[in-house]
């Protein structure tokens, strides 16, 4: 792409007290791009968003729009509008009046105004809701209102901090269309924070992996999920087999007491790497004609398809399968180069394991679920 | 759901007993001596007298409006600035205001002769430059100083505390529109501060219109207040009796109207705005 910049963040340095929340972070945002940030309960994401708002000043760094540094500009000034995490619609004002709020303040004339506020409610197709009360709607509707109210005030950038995380499921997927259609529709830059890999992947165009307050990496959505850069990318985006490996040469790695044909390069001979294998890449073949041998352990029957781990020399890989198993098959694995995935050690090298603690790792998953204030 | 549990009722029943004997029954006392004469007989001659009271009703809802406003004027800001504290100062300040309550409101009062006398700390503070002493006691301005200082935690209580429960969300939001900090307080925090300021206004108002004590103390009796006429007769005798109660139900009439009108104002802005 070679759009240009809308927002750079360059050094970003933000502790609440002890606590660094983020640190050195860096980020550009192209004009009319939907970006994604993305990472667990406490990454900064939101502080990120925080930031680009006004709400939150740096203690070092630069906020730069449009080639502005604009660092102490108050959020009134700015022209980025926010739809905020519970709505925060005003209780004491209709539906009409709170889409209507920026625009009163910035004076507009009355007819400008109601010509605005019906275009924005029928955008979010909320038409013949004007007078309705707040305190009437139901959660998907006052959405649909934060969304309106922001985008009256036409600006440049919208920033939506977990917008869709207290909708539910079907909810939250027609909600995930609706605001590709309006940002595409309205052509305005989107940074979207979310701790949902699956709305993540679905809806952006670039994806900012965060944890602990730095960009882990940066990408198409297909680029994040095939290509990961380190394994908490590849552990936290969709699921993954990390092992230890060595590049015995390019295109050459060895893990798991097997050599396997692969596609990277670059690496230094012999070089210690973490090996990334998704779930769904690797085939199930009998037991003599696998590249590795394995006994299977357990069986989960997920419609489209199964589920099953298989014990290999004490490493417990995690296979999606058409092919029916049952649990004690001896099996083979039948990996294509193409499914192997190399990535340089890192500071999360070793700290995600194998599916043997599975049941654990699912606990840790809804906790991000439910706290997801930051 | 119209019924009410049995045990709900036991829970009510020594409250509900307590405001029969000392609400109800004593109203109804009151409201049979506005409409009898001193032997018993029915009669609407007290309220023929009442014309007589009309000095005393106009200077009590006038110095009781004046005493409200300028607590409103006085408690709002304060309210404001008290929710922009840390939590825990914001507990100490609130313990301050508090703390003058913990003294009865006879001494309090008592205690603003020795400070607004003629020979009083001001004064003499004042005589130490040569100037005065000037008349800062015994007059309308001391009346009103005292019910501003009597009721004014009974104005800050009921809107710091509507305040404080609007969400900061709802400030970034505004600002995020556009809002700088004087568009925020007039468009966000007044209209959602709205229901305190309205129970403020009634609690503030209620015992300033009511007021006898204050008017006697500070304003040298030289204007009756209507709380001082109702005082004035009962003292005197049995047989003003009848006059009294009907000044007392006329005036409970007047707070009735206006809380009535006050609530309605409060519901309807909520609504309209």
């Amino acid at each position: 792409m070679t759009k240009q910049n809308i927002i750079e963040l360059k050094d970003i340095f933000v502790s609440f007290g002890e606590e660094k929340v983020l640190d050195g972070l860096n980020l550009d945002i192209k004009d009319k791009e939907f970006i994604t940030l993305l990472g667990p309960s406490g990454c900064g994401k939101t502080t990120t968003l925080r930031i680009i708002a006004g709400f939150l000043d740096a203690d070092a760094g630069e906020v730069v729009f449009e080639d502005k540094n604009i660092n102490g500009v108050p959020s009134y000034k700015r022209q980025v509008n926010t739809i905020f995490q519970r709505y925060a619609l005003f209780p004491h004002l209709n539906v009409y009046e709170n889409v209507a709020f920026g625009l009163r303040v910035k004076k507009l004339k009355e007819k400008e105004i109601k010509e605005i506020v019906t275009e924005m409610l029928h955008l979010v197709n909320l038409d013949g809701f004007e007078k309705r009360s707040i305190s009437t709607l139901s959660g998907g509707q006052q959405q649909r209102v934060a969304i309106a109210r922001a985008i009256a005030n036409k600006p440049k950038v919208l920033l939506l901090d977990e917008p869709l995380a207290a909708l539910d499921l079907k909810l939250r997927k027609d909600m995930q269309k609706e605001l590709r259609r309006i940002q595409r529709q309205l052509g305005i830059t989107f940074v979207f924070v979310t701790h949902d890999q699956e709305e993540a992947l679905t809806m952006s165009d670039r994806v900012v992996v965060m944890n602990k307050g730095k960009i882990q990496q940066i990408g198409t959505p297909q680029d994040i999920y095939n290509e990961p850069e380190n394994a908490f990318v590849a552990d936290f985006i969709g699921e993954s087999n990390i092992l230890d490996g060595i590049m015995r040469d390019d295109f050459v790695a060895e893990f798991s007491g097997h050599v396997f044909d692969c596609l990277d390069k670059g690496f230094d001979k012999n070089e210690n790497v973490d090996v990334v294998v998704r779930p769904e890449d690797v085939d199930i073949v009998p037991a003599d004609k696998g590249m590795l041998k394995g006994t299977v352990t357990s069986v989960d029957f997920l419609g489209v398809h199964y589920e099953i781990i298989v014990d290999i020399g004490g490493f417990k890989w995690m296979i999606q399968t058409t092919d029916e198993c049952f649990v004690g098959d001896n099996v083979g694995l039948f990996i294509e180069p193409d499914a192997i995935h190399i990535m340089k050690k890192s500071e999360y090298s070793g700290l995600y394991g194998d599916y043997s603690t599975y049941s654990e790792e699912m606990e840790h998953l809804s906790d991000i679920t439910e706290d997801d204030d930051e | 759901m119209n019924k009410k549990s049995f045990g709900s009722r036991i829970v009510a029943a020594p409250y509900m007993v307590w405001a029969a004997i000392f609400i109800v029954v004593p109203l109804l006392i009151m409201a049979y001596f506005a409409f009898t004469d001193g032997s018993g007989n029915f009669t609407v001659d007290n309220f023929m007298q009442i014309a007589r009271f009309k000095k005393a009703f106009a200077l009590s809802i006038i110095y009781a409006v004046i005493a409200t406003i300028i607590t409103l004027l006085l408690a709002y800001p304060m309210a404001y600035y008290m929710t922009k504290l840390k939590i825990s100062s914001q507990r100490m300040v609130m313990m301050l205001i508090m703390l003058p309550m913990w003294m009865n409101f006879l001494i309090r009062t008592y205690s603003w002769i020795t400070i607004l006398a003629n020979t009083g700390l001001i004064n003499k503070f004042l005589g130490l430059f040569g100037i005065g002493p000037l008349q800062l006691i015994n007059t309308p301005g001391a009346v009103i100083l005292g019910m501003v200082y009597d009721f004014i935690p009974y104005m800050i209580l009921p809107i710091y505390t509507a305040m404080s429960k609007i969400d900061n969300s709802l400030l970034e939001a505004a600002s995020d529109l556009g809002s700088n900090s004087w568009s925020r307080i007039r468009r966000v925090i007044m209209p959602l501060s709205l229901p305190g300021v309205i129970s403020g206004i009634t609690m503030v108002f209620v015992p300033s219109i009511s007021t006898f004590y204050i008017s006697q103390k500070l304003g040298g009796n030289k204007d009756m207040l209507i709380g001082d006429a109702i005082e004035y007769l009962f003292n005197t005798g049995p047989q003003y009796y009848n006059v009294a109660s009907t000044l007392s139900l006329i005036l409970m009439v007047m707070i009735l109207v206006c809380t009535l009108i006050m609530n309605r104002f409060g519901d309807d802005e909520e609504v309209v705005v």
